[in-house]
């Protein structure tokens, strides 16, 4: 009976290395219009709404840079962590817990803080992430405990936690009861840093997190124990690298890096702490961060595409009457088309059993 | 062409006909001529990385060639798996052992029998094969409990079931003593005598020239040579095996070392894995100026303990270990390191060096204390310059320093490894099997440069299941057994019969290494 098989290339091309993105977005387009067709849609129409519409002003381009920042934040962190092995998942949950922190000060410092307000925000911000993270890290080193499952779950605590507040202690008492805090004002508030865009001290601090972790990743050697950990932890053990700092150091940076996003969206682009700060975007960092193959130039680029994919399903809801859904959909074919092209440059497919190689 | 036992016209049991076999980027086999006749005892000779596994593999259908044809007892095979390769009367003993080690000997053997239900009746059949050819097995043991050589018989019982007409051995004394290996030539002569033939794999001149009446030699995937062993000197089947004269290592005059480097007092260690060997009361004195060898059958302890020493695992007591007289046992690798203590371990690539780096990025992965690395920087120069070194030093063939580990071969690699540890001028250097699927050129380099590390006063400990390398190189050599340690015995006293008894683990308790040690 045929059947398939993979078997490792003894050579990985480099140039395939590369080019895989790039096929795994060709091909996402593809399915893409293929799905559009299905939805009865023009697919060049819904192309241009998509992809070309909403970048083609200047508040739109600029709206590229707003939502790639906390993404391209998150990524970076993730992507060191899985360079080294360390497998935070919840990023989303440190990303809520980063606005949470942040948005204490915002609410009850800022008359006290006056201009440090801001600053104070962050490090609070950071720091939430930063702990949040820092379980996941003890239970897995202390315990051995998959962090792939302690991360994830502690997203959803994080999430009650903050819809517990916004309902309850926090909630804006002249706001008509509806589930918000108050809308964060005075020296609370990131205001935009170019005139006519809402981009500011967030995408900067996303290009400093690329520009760190690429110096992290290829200058230091903190980075280079990453490398060897996540590729040969035998190796590492040999050499005398420590597994469980590697393991602290990874998911407290992806912990605090994942704050950093979650309160600069708070005080930024939202405003105020709502029940939900995050449309999945510590989620969609996974992505990201393998779409960008793991490295901080790739990133900063899957980041401001995936951030596309965001504003093109906002566009798409409006003029093309697709459901929101559709965001989703895209996200995931492309994930699943990465990892597919990933694959196949590593493996090639054998058709038949071993013997069928003889027969010729 | 003669053919032992049998005429003329008597059909080859197995003739493989210009078989080649293609992997991208190389050619394993190239043109394979090779014909076993019935009850003959037939070598397959060659350096590691010559293409024996492959060969042995395509015969027994676990992969296919690309051309060429074989044949079976005059028929032509066409298509080939190892189920039909058992069917047809073909039984192959692989070098790693296949056996389950939380199921008893008969339960193993039975999963390998296609149509075996009555297990009292296979029992029966296990005992009487067995005794039949002088083996001792107890069919009811767990194979975890079995020690190495033991292991092999399960694995040869398994593969006589089945009454083979044919049988392939790949490297199979690499785990034995000496006196088991007497014991194993006994079966397979007497295996032989009654017709089935032996394909017998290996790289060691001497059992080859005492067990087989022909040899095919391989070297770089083809044949470069057959004949008939007995009639040959190791020297001349060398020269086949590596197509040039084979120099060996000038033996150094015996050097008096001043002072104990590393000691090891009364080191017992549980194993954190539950089929690991318990390390039982080791003692120890690693003299500087001296190389001591540590031989044994695989499996004995020696990974256990050479973990303990490179700090993997710390020892109980840091007064267990003790370097130049320092406490050392709860010192970490990159602490031992500090100290002076370099280490060669028995994986090249996935231990020794990360095979998807660079050499030079493999450069750093000990050398960090070398000023390889300032203010948590890596420094990428001076890294670039130590690699560029080691090649040079070391004579690695390579691509330059920016190739992958990976692309380098195994003797390469080793080289670079090796030199990688010297280079950094340690006090202590503790090799695992340095010179282990290593081709001649390269063992005879890594010799060198290991007595040439002795010579400048460093102590080196090599552990190693070649015994002609431990006695080529070693001023002194213990044995391991068991998790136990033997007194160490200068090379000049003892013979390898002695260590060989040593190493079937028939030696006291060790109150007197623990005294002397401590003395």
């Amino acid at each position: 009976m045929p059947r398939l098989r993979l078997e490792p290339r003894a050579q990985t091309s480099r140039l395939a290395t590369y080019l895989s993105p790039v096929l795994a977005v060709v091909l996402t387009l593809i399915g893409a219009a293929v799905l559009f067709a299905i939805l009865g849609r023009d697919p060049i129409r819904a192309y241009q709404a998509f992809f070309i519409d909403p970048i083609s002003t200047f508040y739109g381009a600029g709206e590229l840079g707003v939502k790639s920042a906390p993404l391209i934040l998150c990524a970076i962190g993730l992507a060191i962590g899985f360079r080294a092995n360390v497998w935070n998942i919840g990023a989303e949950g440190q990303f809520v817990l980063g606005g949470i922190c942040g948005s204490y000060v915002a609410l009850f410092y800022e008359p006290t803080l006056g201009p440090a307000t801001l600053p104070v925000m962050f490090i609070a911000g950071a720091l939430g992430g930063l702990a949040w993270a820092a379980i996941p890290a003890l239970l897995k080193t202390q315990f051995n405990a998959n962090e792939i499952l302690t991360s994830l779950m502690l997203t959803y605590v994080a999430q009650l936690l903050l819809n517990y507040l916004v309902r309850g202690p926090w909630r804006n008492p002249q706001g008509y009861n509806f589930p918000q805090s108050k809308i964060f004002d005075g020296y609370a508030v990131i205001e935009p840093w170019i005139s006519g865009t809402r981009i500011g001290l967030g995408t900067f601090l996303a290009l400093i997190a690329a520009a760190g972790g690429w110096f992290l990743l290829s200058r230091s050697f903190l980075g280079y124990q990453i490398k060897v950990i996540g590729l040969t932890p035998a190796a590492a053990a040999y050499a005398g690298f420590s597994a469980k700092r590697v393991t602290w150091f990874c998911l407290l940076l992806s912990g605090g890096l994942a704050g950093i996003a979650g309160i600069n969206e708070v005080a930024g682009p939202i405003g105020q702490l709502l029940p939900v700060i995050s449309p999945g975007y510590g989620f969609t960092a996974i992505i990201v961060a393998f779409l960008g193959r793991l490295h901080p130039v790739g990133i900063v680029l899957a980041g401001l595409l995936i951030a596309l994919s965001y504003l093109g399903g906002e566009a798409a809801q409006i003029s093309l009457d697709l459901p929101v859904a559709v965001v989703g959909v895209f996200q995931g074919m492309l994930l699943f088309f990465l990892l597919a092209c990933e694959l196949l440059v590593r493996y090639r497919v054998q058709i038949g059993q071993a013997i069928a190689e003889s027969a010729a | 062409m003669s053919s032992p036992g049998g005429s003329a016209a008597e059909a080859p049991r197995l003739e493989l006909r210009g078989i080649t076999k293609r992997y991208p980027g190389t050619v394993a086999n190239k043109n394979v001529d090779l014909t076993v006749m019935p009850s003959e005892l037939h070598a397959l000779l060659g350096e590691n990385g010559a293409g024996k596994s492959t060969l042995v593999k395509i015969i027994y259908g676990v992969v296919g060639a690309d051309e060429g044809e074989i044949r079976w007892q005059g028929e032509p095979i066409a298509a080939h798996d190892p189920a039909s390769a058992r069917r047809l009367g073909i039984g192959m003993v692989f070098q790693h052992f296949t056996l389950f080690e939380t199921l008893t000997v008969t339960e193993n053997i039975a999963l390998g029998l296609d149509d075996q239900r009555d297990m009292r009746a296979l029992r029966r059949k296990i005992v009487e094969t067995a005794k039949r050819y002088g083996m001792a097995l107890d069919p009811d043991r767990y194979v975890h409990d079995l020690a190495v050589g033991e292991r092999q018989r399960v694995e040869i019982v398994r593969c006589l079931m089945q009454e083979p007409k044919l049988l392939i051995m790949d490297e199979p004394t690499s785990v034995l003593t000496p006196q088991e290996v007497e014991r194993l030539f006994e079966v397979l002569r007497r295996l032989a005598a009654e017709g089935c033939s032996i394909l017998y794999i290996s790289h060691k001149l001497g059992e080859i020239m005492a067990l087989c009446q022909r040899a095919t030699v391989l070297r770089q995937g083809a044949v470069t040579a057959q004949c008939d062993p007995r009639r040959e000197t190791s020297a001349s089947l060398a020269r086949m095996m590596v197509g040039s004269e084979v120099l060996a290592v000038k033996r150094p005059a015996e050097h008096k070392g001043e002072g104990e480097a590393l000691t090891v007092t009364n080191l017992t260690m549980e194993p954190d894995d539950p089929f690991g060997t318990r390390l039982d009361n080791i003692s120890l004195a690693l003299r500087k100026g001296e190389i001591l060898g540590i031989a044994g059958v695989a499996g004995n302890g020696q990974m256990e303990f050479l973990r303990a020493l490179a700090g993997e695992r710390l020892a109980p007591s840091a007064d267990a270990i003790r370097f130049d007289g320092k406490p050392a046992g709860s010192l970490g690798p990159a602490g031992r390191r500090a100290r002076g203590l370099a280490f060669v371990p028995e994986e090249r690539l996935g231990r020794g060096a990360v095979a998807e780096l660079s050499l030079a990025d493999n450069a750093l992965l000990t050398a960090y204390l070398d000023g390889n690395v300032g203010a948590g920087m890596v420094k990428t120069a001076t890294v670039r310059n130590f690699a560029g070194a080691i090649v040079k030093d070391y004579n690695v063939v390579c691509a330059g320093i920016d190739a992958e580990a990976r692309s380098l071969s195994g003797g390469n690699m080793q080289k670079f490894i090796i030199g990688r540890e010297i280079l950094q001028k340690p006090r202590v250097l503790i090799a695992a099997h340095p010179t282990w699927g290593v081709d001649v050129g390269a063992a005879l380099t890594i010799h060198e440069a290991l007595i040439r590390l002795r010579d400048t006063g460093a102590a080196v400990l090599v552990v190693s299941e070649d015994l002609d390398e431990l006695f080529e190189i070693c001023d002194r050599i213990a044995v391991m057994s068991h998790g136990r340690l033997s007194e160490p015995k200068r090379v000049a006293d003892t013979n390898i019969d002695e260590i060989g008894l040593l190493m079937g683990g028939e030696f006291e308790s060790k109150e007197q290494a623990g005294a002397h040690a401590a003395s």
